[in-house]
């Protein structure tokens, strides 16, 4: 292989960089990345950058030693527009084309926008740019904002936007945000943190528009009612970015569908990240964009499956001070037992708990808000295969 | 030298953390070594102290970057920059930690 071709310059891409020259792949390296910044950190933006407590020289992955060292042709402010039928050929904005040996898709994933776009005011909070844009509107006087959505993304924007003093509404459509991530008795635990950081959290209830014509003044709700704002952000989840490949031979079915070693269709061709439905299933995490990677290149060197991805899943989220991590893969039905800490009033105490989730006598995943110890205990075991439940240690 | 606490307060494989400026870890390994480093993770805003210890490695308990405690050098992605060593000794029953003054790597 002469020319290796990463398309995505985010996590992943970088990633995905860094094991093709720590594999000993020492040809062309074509970095390709739609926005123009070098490849930067992701969560921080919407807690400690939002907040002004770290800048954008925090947010750099890579240092320019490192950038040096990879000696990759970085192409930044470019968007791919296609991939031809045998997968050799990466076409980008305004006709020009890389051939390429092997393709690395690590496009990532777009936030999900609201139909009809909006009025001013109206943000996601997805890139730098869309930080750096609402960060400066945060920073113009004290506001009203209502964030659409009760994900991580919107929980952590909520908590940051109320930690400088706004006056902060959250609206989520489901009866309850984050059921598919905690099921529903911990969701309500986690939900309760808004209280803590003097959040409102209207749940059950659609938005149906935007009122403002210029300006967003207002947010209306299936109710009825109408929340004023200044500022309204939308955070209603990510689509992969797949439309560029669109045409090839690829399949796409909500990501780019590969097996279990992140491989496509096409031996000369991975994916990695948010935009990979690895083995049937897609994370928007990122552990799991920063442990791809590894075996998508040794895969992609090798070209074949020689080694598969399936590592256990992982996120965390900070919000109202507290510190969420999660582990592992449960199902509904598990039962939950708190195996550490307790709650008041439903909401996690001061300090904090370990909760596991349960089924046929195992321990299938783990919950804990400002106990990482305990957490990272039970997230080896499980990752070890030794999930038996009632562990020893514990 | 700021003292931390007694050494049968601080078990084999156990951390304490020193709410300095910047914050301190104090370690004791398996084989009974005492280590001091900067508590808080070079990639992001994590406690080593809460971090998970084998041997001479801790591994921060967010995003699972790697420092050894004898250098202060992370040993894995995703933090690039090395945590300070401080020198820690014990007297009469008191483990101590000895600041180190300058900023940067410490190996």
């Amino acid at each position: 292989m002469r020319t290796v071709t990463v398309v995505g310059a985010s996590l992943s891409g970088l990633y995905a960089a860094r094991e093709l020259r720590a594999q000993g792949f020492d040809g062309r390296l074509v970095i390709v990345g739609d926005e123009p910044h070098r490849p930067y950190d992701r969560p921080p933006l919407s807690k400690d950058f939002l907040t002004g407590r770290a800048g954008e020289d925090h947010l750099l992955l890579a240092d320019d030693e490192e950038t040096t060292g990879l000696g990759a042709e970085w192409l930044l402010g470019t968007r791919a527009r296609g991939l031809d039928a045998r997968g050799r050929t990466v076409l980008l904005d305004g006709g020009r084309t890389v051939s390429t040996d092997g393709v690395v898709i690590a496009t990532g994933a777009s936030a999900r926008r609201l139909p009809g776009g909006g009025p001013v005011g109206v943000h996601t909070l997805r890139t730098l740019d869309d930080a750096r844009a609402l960060r400066a509107e945060l920073a113009d006087g004290l506001r009203q904002v209502v964030v659409i959505g009760g994900g991580f993304i919107g929980a952590e924007t909520a908590s940051s936007c109320a930690a400088l003093g706004h006056t902060v509404t959250v609206v989520e459509a489901a009866p309850l945000p984050l059921v598919p991530h905690l099921g529903a008795e911990m969701a309500a635990v986690c939900a309760a943190l808004h209280r803590r950081g003097g959040v409102d959290l209207v749940t059950g209830t659609g938005v149906t528009g935007l009122r403002g014509t210029g300006c967003v003044t207002g947010v209306e709700l299936s109710d009825g009612r109408t929340l004023p704002a200044d500022i309204v952000i939308v955070g209603i989840g990510a689509t992969p970015n797949t439309g560029w490949l669109v045409g090839s031979t690829l399949a796409l079915h909500d990501g780019v569908l590969c097996d279990d070693g992140c491989v496509t269709a096409l031996p000369q061709v991975v994916a990695v990240g948010d935009v990979a439905r690895v083995g049937g299933s897609r994370a928007e995490h990122w552990t799991s964009a920063t442990e791809q990677p590894r075996v998508a290149v040794a895969n992609l060197l090798a070209g074949r499956t020689v080694e598969t991805a399936r590592s256990l899943p992982y996120f965390w989220s900070d919000q109202y001070g507290a510190r969420i991590q999660f582990a592992g893969r449960r199902r509904d039905g598990d039962t939950v037992r708190l195996a550490e800490g307790e709650l008041i009033d439903g909401a996690p105490a001061d300090g904090g708990f370990l909760a596991l989730y349960e089924r046929d006598g195992r321990t299938t995943a783990v919950l804990s808000v400002d106990r990482p110890r305990p957490f990272t205990r039970a997230r080896r075991e499980l990752a070890r295969g030794r999930s038996r439940a009632q562990p020893a240690a514990l | 030298m700021i003292p931390v606490c007694r050494l049968e307060d601080l078990p084999e494989g156990e951390s304490v953390r020193m709410e300095t400026t910047p914050p301190i870890a104090v370690f004791r390994t398996d084989d009974g070594q005492l280590y001091a480093i900067d508590d808080t993770c070079t990639h992001q805003d994590a406690s080593l102290s809460e971090g998970w210890l084998e041997g001479c490695l801790v591994e921060c308990p967010l995003h699972a970057a790697s420092f050894d405690l004898r250098t202060g050098r992370p040993t894995c992605l995703p933090a690039r920059r090395s945590v300070r060593t401080h020198r820690v000794t014990v007297d009469d029953g008191v483990v101590h930690v000895h600041l180190t003054a300058q900023e940067g790597t410490a190996a």
